[in-house]
């Protein structure tokens, strides 16, 4: 078994949880003060903006995933422990469109949910259509996580 | 600072939007009757203090102040609201100079909430010593005090101090991180050239006087529109037509009331880009500007029921609103 392979294996599983993890913060965060901001002036308003709020948290959970996933098939909880750093930088390749996807997106999610919330303050009629405007910012973190999960399912060293 | 650092007193703004005065309110505002009905249909609307026995006056105070309360307690840095309170500081001091050295009678013309009181100016002016005032603004009164002793003309007082403030919100446009802030003092410095250059077209006043007057500043050449103005109104319209403010043209030939709605509303189309800004500190600025905006609509529309002027002529002189 290859140390260094198996660092780089592990290195590509951390990164899935930690930049998922911090995109979501991020977004869930920014989110968090604009709602506390419209429930400040509107308490009537929570249980719509707090939709809203929640909205950029998956991300952290996709990168969990894969992260879960790829310790299941690659040595960490079970599976096939990594054997060459060669094998070692390919699992941590195939963890990377999972882990940059959801940090730039759970951010932007999050941009856009602030964004939502303002305008559910002013027209809370109109809430559906804010709901869409952020979901749209989740296609590319599902993108990068099922290539990501493919990769892990697929590879054969 | 991020722009995110705003994201709470934003979001609280866009709350408090909701209960601005529209375009259709105002409408609604000027066909009422009288001056008492107004006050009713803003009293339902939340404004003032609740006191039926209210005057328009005390309402609109009270409804001045409630929004700078409002505004101030979102944020902790409050030097976002320099460029509209420092205009008021040196406003302030131009009053207590005409004051003390005029002998005018002046005491509700100060604006409220300034850093430095109106007692406090007029303490200094008394002295003569300007020390505790920053630097620019303390050379100004300097100056203006000197000249209003030696000629006693108001109005250089008032272009000395004048041209001073709009050197502290030229400076302020040119420090800012905000492109927001910038663009706002910048439009306040441009527009404020333009009125000079209209209004001394229009009086005959001479090239020292307008260069005295106006500031320079990015987007409009001083040197063309002084030019301009010395040859007279229609001149100032061409070289305003052939930068683009065709718009404005029509508003200085149609009549002052339109020249001056242009300008408010010219500031007005400035801010409401913020609208659609949920980040940064432009939406809180742009929201204090709309109530100002908002109450100097209603007081024009409350002094025209008040004596009893036509729908009409009111409409005229009434502002574009935010929402």
């Amino acid at each position: 078994m290859s140390e260094l392979g198996m660092f780089f294996a592990v290195f590509g599983m951390a990164l899935c949880v930690i930049l998922g993890g911090i995109g979501s913060a991020v977004g869930v965060g920014l989110a968090g003060q604009a709602s506390a901001g419209v429930v400040t002036e509107d308490p009537g308003k929570f249980s719509k903006v707090l939709i809203l709020q929640l909205l950029p948290s998956t991300q952290g959970i996709y990168g969990f995933l894969v992260a879960i996933l790829a310790m299941a098939r690659f040595g960490v909880l079970g599976g096939d422990p990594v054997t060459t750093t060669r094998d070692g930088l390919i699992v941590f390749a195939a963890c990377l469109p999972a882990a940059i996807t959801c940090l730039v997106s759970g951010i932007h999610q999050g941009r856009t949910a602030v964004a939502s919330i303002g305008l559910v303050s002013k027209r809370p009629e109109q809430f559906t259509k804010s709901i869409i405007f952020p979901a749209m910012v989740e296609t590319y973190a599902i993108l990068g996580v099922l290539i990501s999960i493919l990769a892990v399912f697929t590879i054969k060293f | 600072m991020s722009d995110a650092a705003y994201t709470y007193a934003v979001a609280r703004v866009r709350a408090k939007e909701v209960f601005l005065l529209s375009d259709a309110d105002i409408e609604q505002l000027i066909t009422l009757k009288t001056e008492e009905n107004c006050l009713a249909f803003l009293r339902e609307k939340g404004w003032g203090s609740g006191d039926y026995k209210e005057s328009a006056d005390e309402m609109l105070s009270v409804q001045l102040s409630k929004s700078w309360t409002e505004v101030r307690e979102l944020v902790s840095d409050k030097s976002i609201f320099d460029v509209l309170i420092i205009p008021r500081e040196y406003h302030n001091l131009k009053a207590a100079i005409k004051q003390v050295i005029a002998d005018e009678k002046a005491d509700n013309v100060y604006y409220e909430d300034t850093q430095f009181k109106p007692e406090q100016l007029k303490a200094m002016v008394e002295k003569r010593n300007f020390d505790e005032l920053p630097k620019e603004m303390a050379e100004a009164a300097d100056l203006a005090v000197e000249t209003l002793l030696q000629t006693r003309d108001g109005q250089i007082c008032d272009i000395i101090i004048d041209k001073a403030t709009l050197e502290a919100v030229k400076k302020i446009a040119e420090i800012t991180s905000s492109p927001f802030i910038k663009k706002y003092a910048l439009d306040i410095v441009s527009v404020a050239n333009i009125r000079i250059a209209v209004r001394s077209a229009k009086t005959g006043k001479s090239k020292s006087f307008m260069e005295n007057a106006m500031t320079r500043c990015e987007g409009l050449d001083v040197k063309a529109l002084i030019e301009a103005a010395e040859a007279g109104v229609e001149k100032v319209c061409d070289y305003l037509g052939n930068v683009g403010m065709t718009e404005l043209v029509e508003a200085i030939k149609t009549s002052p009331s339109a020249f001056e709605r242009w300008c408010d509303n010219r500031i007005m189309d400035t801010i409401i880009s913020q609208k659609y800004n949920s980040f940064s500190e432009g939406p809180i600025i742009a929201y204090i500007i709309a109530r100002e905006n908002e109450i100097k609509t209603v007081r024009v529309i409350l002094t025209g029921k008040a004596n009893e002027l036509d729908d009409d002529f009111i409409r005229e002189r009434v502002r574009k609103m935010y929402v």
